[in-house]
């Protein structure tokens, strides 16, 4: 069963890649079709501190997916390269765009900044939706390139899901946003972001229906275990947490309605996961595709020890943000000075540290000498830093 | 598993993949260098009170957020190309050297979480919990060095696995990067360049805004920090250049034949001094006897394997390494004799210098930096070619058979034109913000 786990990993990261950066994404898509500043400034702010790290899920996903199943990543980035590249530059422009905020100073050059910012939030999720579909419509096989390079992710269940991971993008934020503005005591605006959330939610609604009745199509064995086998309940927790969101949205309740659509969306995705095991790409089991039994180890004993550093962190970083500390906390004072006069010196010691290092880098010439010469090295800068990037 | 590809654009894709790179790698020093400077001047801020720090701070912390933002996307690309590009190199071996990158992942997670606390914390959070905040980026930017240098030292050296008819058995993921030799000589190199590219463009700016007019007290406290950093690196970096040197010559005597345009193997090889390698030989070049055995093996007249040891087939590129090569050493010279002034004025004077001759020194130091940061990689990386894992794996058989490179080439070319020119435009506000 180890095989199987670090493919866990990769769809609880997908997932929350979804929800996530999902929410980072449908910012965007609503800052193209906002009607006025309020909506575009809020979309811009509450996104600024998380974005980084919602995005980072990506390289998660990638990155335990190669150093696990290495020939099914092989295969899918050669087939499914076009749209991986586009959703690589939707990135770059994203983040470029994000960078270059920073520095407009007149509402046209926001304008502008924004628009950049806005297409490729809608491209990027579409591109990786045409990813998923052809990967669950078994349109990659195992190669270089394992598959057509256009049909792979121009196909019907392709787009679909592209279609649906942009509708999905679009209420995740939109709920967000509207949790978030109601939070900061902008009544009018979490209406309109409520809204708008309910004729997203929609859409992704009816666009996954039109996934399930594309993937009889494109992928029977899938569709079949899915509506009808293992992968049944999960498309029910799926379905029905769904419509609790749209209720709960109705309520006003915006808080439960982020989780139960978060759920939506995880137990679509272990649906998927369970309707095509064992088969990762056609041909190719995901036993047949995993790594070897040490580098499994060693990529679960990894995840798991990143995790205990990362949730806590990540949840340092959420409550923050939904405390909304990071945006419209009270001021704090400047820092008092414990104003203790600072020691001089450091230069005799950052000489002999100088000294003992390049004797054990350089004239010794044993590992752990080396070791000792490039911690002197590193003693010498530190012992000389203060000094020096105080001398004015 | 997947079997090698005919690709009629290997070149381009290379050139893309290096393109990708040089764009990212001078992100990486400011991701690496900037977080222990702008925390530094913060602290000297709790520490003295003096509100210049504070501003320095504040002003640094937009710069960091905006190239950290470059960084973040450009370096998403680079992960993209593993396999976007070489799928038979990440679908072989990805069992062997994935897990370096799955590791390094957390640590940019760590980098992104934490760098949005600390640029949004700013009067948010009480002064000691914001100091705080930053602490894990700095050892985020460590931890991932760490990982993703690793890997590169698997491909220049590589281990922890055996290889017979295309496929990979006996893995042993933490021996294959950690437990590797080529790893920390190139670990501590990339480090501390990264301290010696940021530090001098940093300081750079500065000594340019000096010879403009712009020139109180803010500035010089500014540029102090900056260029403190840059120059005790430069010092170190002369000793461990030297080691890198030691270690490439045992580890990968062709490449280090190909530094030094090495034909033949010899006892008591010369160094060249520029010149141009033909004919297994370096034509027009300035030799200086025996330094060759004496750097690399502490002896003058060790023997130097040269190119000729391997076929013509397995020899990089010489002129290419070559020359990176010496633009490295050469830059690297230069910025020592300029780190070995300021140091020494600094310390006897306990000031600036005044001589608008340094500060135009400083001006050049900041892309002659990039330059060599840029020619030390094209010395590693191409200096291991024809090879994308040392002798195991050719890079023309890693490559993908999808076509199109070409036009993903030229785009990705446009995208980081304007990126490079969005991020030039983004720092001249923020540094026009401030007058």
């Amino acid at each position: 069963m180890l095989y199987l786990w670090p493919l866990v990993f990769v769809l609880a990261g997908l997932a929350l890649y979804t929800v996530l950066g999902g929410a980072d994404f449908g910012a965007g898509f609503w800052q193209l079709f906002a009607s006025d500043d309020e909506i575009r400034d809020e979309a811009h702010h509450a996104m600024a501190p998380v974005w980084e790290a919602n995005h980072v899920w990506l390289v998660f996903v990638l990155t335990v997916m190669w150093a696990a199943y290495p020939s099914a990543f092989g295969s899918i980035a050669s087939t499914l390269s076009a749209p991986l590249f586009i959703a690589g530059i939707g990135i770059v422009l994203r983040g470029g765009a994000y960078a270059l905020r920073a520095g407009t100073r007149t509402v046209v050059e926001q304008r502008h900044v924004d628009t950049v910012f806005s297409v490729s939030s809608i491209l990027t999720p579409f591109a990786l939706g045409t990813v998923v579909g052809g990967i669950a419509a078994g349109r990659v096989h195992v190669g270089n390139p394992g598959g057509s390079l256009v049909t792979s992710w121009l196909n019907p269940l392709s787009i679909t899901i592209g279609v649906l991971a942009v509708a999905v993008s679009a209420y995740m934020a939109a709920v967000f946003l509207s949790g978030d503005a109601a939070r900061l005591g902008h009544r009018d605006l979490a209406e309109r972001f409520r809204i708008r959330a309910l004729g997203a939610g929609l859409v992704a609604g009816a666009a996954a229906a039109v996934g399930i009745v594309v993937l009889h199509v494109d992928a029977d064995r899938t569709f079949t275990r899915l509506t009808d086998g293992a992968g049944t309940p999960a498309l029910a927790v799926s379905v029905l947490a769904g419509m609790a969101t749209l209720a709960l949205l109705w309520r006003r309740s915006y808080e439960p309605a982020r989780y139960t659509a978060a759920l939506a969306v995880a137990a679509i995705i272990a649906g998927w996961a369970v309707a095509q095991d064992p088969v990762l790409l056609p041909g190719l089991t995901i036993r047949q595709a995993a790594a070897s039994h040490d580098t499994l180890v060693a990529i679960v004993v990894s995840v798991l020890a990143g995790a205990v550093v990362l949730f806590p962190s990540l949840a340092l970083l959420f409550r923050l943000t939904l405390r909304g500390t990071l945006r419209s906390g009270p001021e704090q004072e400047h820092a008092t000075a414990s104003a203790r006069p600072l020691r001089a010196g450091g230069v005799r010691l950052s000489v002999a540290f100088l000294v003992a290092g390049v004797g054990f880098l350089t004239v010794a010439n044993a590992p752990w000498a080396h070791a000792i010469g490039v911690t002197c090295l590193f003693g010498f800068g530190v012992a000389g830093f203060r000094r020096l990037a105080t001398t004015t | 598993m997947l079997s090698p590809a005919h690709q009629q654009y290997l070149l381009q894709a290379r050139q893309m993949q290096a393109l990708s790179f040089a764009v990212h790698i001078p992100l990486v020093c400011f991701g690496i260098a900037f977080p222990a400077l702008v925390l530094f001047a913060e602290w000297m801020h709790m520490r003295t009170g003096d509100d210049v720090y504070r501003r320095i701070a504040r002003r640094w912390t937009k710069v960091m957020a905006a190239l950290f933002a470059a960084g973040v996307v450009t370096g998403t690309i680079l992960s993209f190309e593993m396999g976007l590009l070489w799928p038979n190199f990440t679908g072989t071996f990805g069992s062997v050297f994935g897990l370096g990158f799955a590791i390094e992942g957390f640590s940019f997670f760590l980098e992104a979480i934490f760098i949005g606390i600390y640029v949004y914390g700013w009067d948010r959070l009480s002064p000691r919990t914001h100091f705080a905040s930053g602490v894990p980026i700095v050892i985020a930017g460590m931890t991932g060095s760490l990982m993703v240098i690793s890997v590169n030292a698997w491909m220049n050296h590589p281990g922890g696995f055996r290889f017979a008819h295309g496929r990979v058995t006996d893995v042993h993921p933490w021996r294959a990067l950690l437990g590797n030799g080529y790893l920390w000589h190139e670990l501590v190199h990339m480090y501390i360049a990264g301290y010696m590219v940021a530090g001098f463009v940093l300081a750079g700016a500065y000594a340019f805004g000096r010879l403009r007019g712009h020139w109180d007290r803010y500035q010089r406290v500014a540029m102090a920090i900056p260029l403190a950093a840059a120059t005790l690196a430069t010092v170190a970096q002369v000793f461990v250049g030297d080691w890198n040197g030691r270690d490439v010559a045992t580890l990968q005597p062709t490449k280090l034949a190909a530094f030094e345009g090495l034909g033949h193997t010899t006892k008591g090889a010369p160094v060249h001094i520029l010149g141009w390698y033909s004919h297994g030989r370096v034509e027009y070049g300035i030799p200086i006897p025996h330094l060759l055995s004496l750097l690399a093996f502490h002896s003058a007249d060790a023997t130097v394997q040269g190119l000729d040891a391997v076929g013509p087939a397995e020899r990089p590129p010489v002129n290419v390494v070559r020359y990176a090569f010496q633009t490295m050493v050469g830059i690297g010279t230069a910025l020592a004799l300029l780190a070995l002034f300021h140091i020494g004025f600094a310390v006897r004077r306990r000031r600036l210098p005044e001589s608008t001759w340094f500060y135009r020194a400083v001006v050049l130091a900041a892309p002659l930096s990039l330059v060599a940061l840029i020619a030390g990689w094209t010395t590693t990386e191409t200096g291991r070619q024809p090879w994308v894992v040392y002798r195991v794996m050719r890079t023309a058989d890693a490559v993908t058979g999808a076509n199109g490179i070409p036009v993903g080439y030229a785009t990705l070319a446009v995208v980081y034109l304007a990126l490079a020119a969005g991020v030039a435009w983004v720092l001249l506000r923020l540094q026009k913000a401030s007058d």
